[in-house]
């Protein structure tokens, strides 16, 4: 009886929340399709030449104009990551002019980077990245792919927990990248602005960003590209770097919780059993509920 | 702990200091010896659990404080600095951030318990208001604590919810502005969150003392809500439920690692990962999913003060449920008729929680009025008059009865038990 009144009471609550759900579907954005990342599932790790080749999309596209604040050049060479010899990070951070002092004169001087130095924002300060975008300012790049997501319907945000789904932000900023429509389906789009059918709103101040053979990716041996060198495949690896500057031991931290869970599950069979052997000094019909 | 315990410690040492300081003795009687019903099912296990995250949070959180940095301009980057580059504070963070909930989703639980088994009733009402006050305290710590890492949802959090007290007539305004330490949230609110997101764990910790010693006073509820008569009634917590509570708490621990490591931004906001901007509203402002039912009441009443009164009041009734409930029957094993107004209280309870989570439009606004309204009425209509009209099933005479069935074997299990025995084998 006991068990009906639950599986009652959890259909009318599945009933009532599926039902209002829809109800509410008047003009909800469409859902980024999703895409399979390598980084995905209880042992996901990352592609490193993906990597690479999103960090050379940020480098060559992205970086005029979003800042990137943490990532430090030394991370480029971290272990899990795009893997970066030392030579190279300390090559790569060379080529930049980092502002630093002042120096004992009181001066303020200007002198190669380090690998401990952060990746150079292109704007002094917000305001003049704002002021160089037409008013709208680039967001920072160091945690976007866990700051966006998308709203998932009863009952899939339950399904999510089982299927460890945690790709929202990068399915979106890989849908948002090639959502640029000129079809702008009857509505008006102000000057300097420009229709994206994911962004919230729909109008994005930021003109499309990626177009097909504009990134030269490191060909193969046999001398052709490895990968299509498309706006697609751009924003699947643009997101999956983007993906690993926000969550940089990601691999480490899916490889601690197997071992943790596969542990604690040992662990509660030797529980288990031991708390049978100690109750079944007693005698009972049935001891515990 | 009413009366003193008989423990002699073996070695002289151990009776020197026990003699001065008897705390052996205390730790002997309240977790070896004393006795807790023998029908207790695993719903009892959760109050280990939640002493279990209570430590958890404070050891993640004090490790973490040594390199969080409680300022505006700050604050968001050091939480990232945890994160990037301390040795494992990834971890450290996502224990603590998961742990929250996980201390959330075990007090419901503890709560649920004893709504369904009477646990609040005499002569346990003060043990019952104790956790209510450790509630309190736990919502003022997890909602300081999630201001802290200052990003979107942390600022706008604040400063919704500081805002609610200005709804109180006459002085509300100017209690604000010393809550804030300033004209809106800003630095002195975040400095002085974090002070109080440090002091409150140790005074939930206080009041679970006085929770626990309450609870000694009359010993531990159980699923047939009659109490012990006879030493066949009970077993040793050591080691019976010692080892059954390890076995809990280890099964908890599984589900905690599967959303810390796995999914562990499944529970939380992406808009936290925004740094807070006093110029840019979110589209949507909405707290931690645990206050998502309180914040479906608040704004289920269209009125500002009243909204704020109800959701106060939703917490508040807790404290008077003892005296709302007339039932003489202590356990809803034995209430039919309450089983089914007790389970549609959960349903209404976490269906306030999806809508807490929805904007407040349209069907969402009629339907938090429906489940608010079933909310109170649950405490001030149902229970008072069920008590009194519905037909209860028989009890059984004893615990052990309970257990055993009414066989002879009763009396064969006093020997048995007395003499902590080796088993069958």
């Amino acid at each position: 009886m006991k068990t009906f009144k639950l599986i009652a009471a959890a259909a009318l609550v599945s009933g009532f929340l599926g039902g209002v759900a829809h109800a509410q579907h008047s003009h909800a954005l469409p859902t980024p399709p999703r895409i399979e990342w390598s980084f995905a599932g209880p042992f996901g790790t990352f592609d490193k030449t993906q990597l690479q080749r999103g960090f050379k999309v940020y480098q060559e596209v992205c970086a005029s104009c979003h800042s990137i604040n943490l990532l430090a050049f030394r991370n480029l060479g971290q272990a899990a990551g795009p893997g970066f010899s030392q030579g190279q990070v300390k090559a790569l951070a060379a080529t930049f002019k980092i502002k630093d002092g002042p120096n004992d004169a009181g001066d303020m001087f200007e002198r190669e980077g380090r690998p401990a130095d952060r990746w150079p924002s292109p704007f002094p300060n917000k305001q003049a990245a704002a002021a160089a975008n037409g008013g709208a300012l680039p967001p920072d790049f160091s945690v976007i792919a866990k700051a966006r997501s998308y709203a998932r319907d009863f009952p899939w945000f339950l399904v999510d927990i089982f299927t460890q789904y945690q790709e929202h932000g990068v399915d979106y900023l890989s849908a948002l990248l090639n959502g640029y429509s000129d079809d702008t389906h009857g509505v008006e789009v102000p000057a300097g602005k420009y229709y994206n059918i994911y962004f919230p709103g729909n109008i994005i101040a930021m003109p499309k960003p990626l177009n097909d053979g504009q990134v030269e990716y490191v060909k193969g041996s046999d001398g052709r590209p490895q990968v299509p060198e498309t706006v697609e495949q751009y924003s699947k690896d643009v997101s999956a770097f983007l993906m690993w500057v926000a969550e940089p031991h990601l691999e480490k931290r899916k490889e601690i919780g197997f071992k943790a869970i596969a542990f604690l599950i040992v662990l509660a069979g030797l529980l288990y059993f031991t708390k049978k052997k100690i109750w079944a000094r007693i005698e009972d019909h049935h001891s515990h509920a | 702990m009413s009366g003193h315990s008989t423990y002699v410690p073996k070695s002289a040492i151990g009776r020197w200091f026990e003699s001065r300081l008897p705390i052996m003795g205390l730790i002997h009687s309240s977790f070896v010896v004393f006795p807790n019903p023998r029908n207790l099912n695993y719903y009892w296990t959760f109050g280990g659990i939640l002493a279990f995250m209570l430590v958890s949070q404070i050891l993640t959180g004090v490790v973490l404080a040594m390199h969080y940095v409680a300022n505006v301009d700050l604050a968001f980057n050091s939480v990232e600095h945890i994160m990037r580059d301390v040795n494992y504070g990834w971890m450290l963070r996502y224990l603590h951030a998961n742990g929250a909930s996980m201390f959330f989703v075990a007090v419901y639980v503890h709560i649920a318990r004893g709504l369904y088994y009477g646990s609040y009733k005499e002569p346990r009402e003060v043990l019952w208001i104790l956790g209510v006050i450790i509630f309190l305290l736990m919502m003022a710590t997890a909602f300081m604590g999630y201001v802290l890492p200052w990003g979107q949802m942390s600022f706008w959090g604040a400063t919704v919810i500081t805002n609610l007290f200005s709804a109180l007539p006459v002085v509300g305004e100017t209690i604000v502005t010393y809550l804030w330490g300033g004209f809106s949230v800003g630095n002195p609110t975040l400095n002085r969150f974090f002070s109080l997101h440090f002091l409150l764990p140790f005074m939930i910790a206080g009041v679970v003392v006085l929770h626990v010693w309450a609870l000694h006073v009359p010993g531990s509820n159980n699923p047939a809500g009659i109490e012990k008569k006879t030493d066949k009634d009970t077993l040793p917590f050591h080691p019976y439920f010692t080892i059954k509570d390890a076995f809990a708490v280890v099964c908890f621990l599984i589900f905690f690692s599967w959303f810390a490591f796995y999914i562990p931004n499944y529970l939380g906001h992406a808009d936290n990962y925004i740094e807070a901007n006093a110029a840019v509203t979110p589209a949507h402002i909405v707290p931690e999913w645990y206050f998502l039912p309180f914040y479906a009441i608040l704004r289920a009443v269209p009125d500002k003060l009243l909204g704020v009164l109800a959701m106060f009041g939703s917490i508040a009734i807790l404290v008077f449920l003892p005296w709302l409930d007339s039932s003489k029957v202590r356990s809803g094993s034995y209430r039919p008729a309450f089983q089914v107004f007790f389970w549609v209280f959960i349903a209404n309870a976490i269906v306030l929680g999806w809508l807490g989570g929805k904007p407040p439009e349209g069907l969402y606004v009629h339907a938090s009025r429906l489940c608010t309204l079933y909310y109170f009425a649950y405490f001030i209509v149902v229970l008072p008059l069920l008590g009194k009209f519905e037909r209860t099933r028989p009890l059984p005479a004893s615990i052990a009865e309970a257990v055993l069935g009414t066989s002879g074997s009763a009396s064969a299990m006093a020997g048995s038990v007395a003499a902590s025995p080796n088993t069958k084998g």
